[in-house]
């Protein structure tokens, strides 16, 4: 089926068989393999990636339901510059990767509810529970949930300025 | 491993789907969230010939309020329901203190209710919450359009009273009194694991007295239960919640309850890391517990 994926703002027209799951096209289709996957079963959560501005599990969503959607992967996260996102500086200050076999998932779980709600460090609850989605083996969560209220509160220092 | 092949349509339109579907010499699944279907395709337990995708379907995504009922369409996502304001009263209420227990916000972010109960894990806190609170299933086929009452279409493990060739459009809520007091508590091993058992309850008190109380069991047999036994001791019992951080009396008609609930309306089954034994006893404590939940509800 051909289909257009709009993907970190370039259109990739592809090609693709409709069993083939959005994780492996990123990866495979369009070579950028930021985008891991774990359990390609929905719980590990290193697949997340934002569809229309959405954190989804890209294991569990058929690159041909993308058709025409935007996605956002973790390399898109990096300005045009280069320039580490918030959320990649804040989890570089608080050690909040080790192996960074989890860490695309995360910052894309976090990107989505950060850019949806500037205001979600206002709500430790709601960090608890983005946190509580993904699967990390190494760090223990505590750091990735210090990074993200990190980030949190340097978006909206920013706001306020 | 991955999917096995098939052939997947989008269809705009609701007739467009109910034509996909109507092909029953073929395996013809509906996707809606796909948080159970492409998982179940991964394993290839389920291998269709033909995937009929909803999601741009216009409509579906459609929850509306009318003349006391509330409406779910088919592509109202879990998500929507973690706010109480999503659905008026009680039942807006009840919704979001189930829905956090539904997996982690992606998944909740493209999973439906109304998948859910085309699913019908016995696991599914919507099912129970639907037996409970006497939902109704609308289904459409190319041959017409028929409702089916919650009790009467959970069959077992999996199974419902759906025909293949159906599509469900949406789901009815009856809304129950603005003072019915809800209550919903799940038990499970991780934040990642279905419910081991979960109990939704529903309370209307009048004049300090119970007059109707919903029990929804989630996974506590081959399918969603209601507690009707359990209930049965409760109607017209006064109502007296134990001051916060004092523990139910053995006697408390709650506790009562739940340990006819867990006796009588429950038939657990036996799930690695818990017995039916071990069901049971959790089952007689989470009633007991989310009856209390659903009192004080009634009471501020
Ligand atoms: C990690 C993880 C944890 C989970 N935890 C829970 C949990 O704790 N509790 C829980 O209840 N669920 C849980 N789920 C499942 C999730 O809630 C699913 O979203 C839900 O079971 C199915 O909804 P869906 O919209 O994703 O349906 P799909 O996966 O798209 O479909 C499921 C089945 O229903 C059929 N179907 C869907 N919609 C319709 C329709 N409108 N008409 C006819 N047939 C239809 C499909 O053909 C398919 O057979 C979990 C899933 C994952 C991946
Ligand atoms: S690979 Fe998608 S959630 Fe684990
Ligand atoms: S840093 Fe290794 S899994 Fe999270």
């Amino acid at each position: 089926m051909k289909i257009t994926l709009t993907v970190n703002g370039d259109d990739y027209p592809l090609d693709v068989e409709p069993r083939r799951i959005l994780a492996d096209v990123l990866r495979e289709d369009c070579r950028l393999t930021g985008t891991h996957l774990g359990c390609e079963h929905g719980v590990c959560g290193a697949c997340t990636v934002l569809v229309d501005g959405q954190a989804v599990r890209s294991c569990l969503m058929l690159a041909v339901q993308c058709d025409g959607r935007s996605v956002r992967t973790v390399e898109g996260l990096a300005g045009p510059d280069g320039e580490p996102h918030p959320l990649q500086r804040a989890f570089s200050a608080e050690h909040a990767l080790q192996c960074g076999f989890c860490t695309p998932g995360f910052l894309m779980v976090a990107a989505g509810a950060l850019e949806a709600d500037p205001a979600i460090g206002d709500d430790p609850e709601r960090v608890h529970g983005l946190v509580e989605s993904n699967i990390c083996r190494c760090t223990g969560y505590e750091p990735i949930r210090r990074a993200i209220m990190r980030a949190a509160a340097e978006s909206a220092s920013l706001r306020r300025r | 491993m991955k999917p096995a092949a098939f052939d997947y349509v989008a269809p705009r339109t609701v007739d467009e789907a109910l034509n996909a579907l109507g092909d029953t010499r073929r395996d013809v699944r509906v996707l809606a969230g796909g948080q159970s279907l492409i998982l179940e395709m991964h394993l290839q337990r389920i291998r269709p010939d033909l995937v009929v995708d909803i999601n741009r379907v216009a409509g579906l995504d459609r929850l509306s309020v009318n003349d006391g009922t509330v409406e779910i369409g088919a592509l109202v996502r879990h998500g929507v329901f973690e706010s109480p304001q999503a659905v008026p009263g009680p039942l807006g209420r009840l919704f979001a203190l189930a829905a956090v227990n539904i997996a982690h916000p992606p998944i909740r972010a493209r999973g439906t209710m109304v998948g859910s109960l085309a699913w019908a894990h016995p696991a599914s806190e919507w099912c129970a919450i639907a037996l409970a609170l006497d939902a109704v299933i609308e289904v459409r086929s190319t041959g017409g359009a028929r409702e089916i009452a919650a009790r009467d279409y959970f069959r077992g493990p999996f199974q419902t009273a759906r025909a293949r060739d159906e599509l469900i459009t949406s789901l009815r809520f009856p809304l129950p009194a603005e003072d019915t007091g809800v209550g919903f508590i799940e038990h499970r091993r991780t934040h990642f694991c279905f419910a081991q058992v979960a109990v939704a309850a529903a309370l209307t008190v009048h004049d300090g007295l119970i007059s109707d109380v919903r029990i929804g069991l989630v996974n506590c047999a081959d399918r969603p239960i209601r507690a009707h036994a359990a209930e049965q001791v409760l109607i017209g019992r006064e109502v007296i919640v134990p001051a916060v951080g004092d523990r139910l009396p053995g006697g408390h008609p709650f506790a009562r309850a739940g340990r006819i609930a867990a006796d009588q309306d429950a038939a657990p089954l036996a799930e690695p890391y818990a017995d039916p034994e071990y069901r049971r006893q959790v089952i007689a404590v989470l009633v007991g517990r989310t009856l209390r939940q659903a009192a004080e509800g009634v009471l501020q």
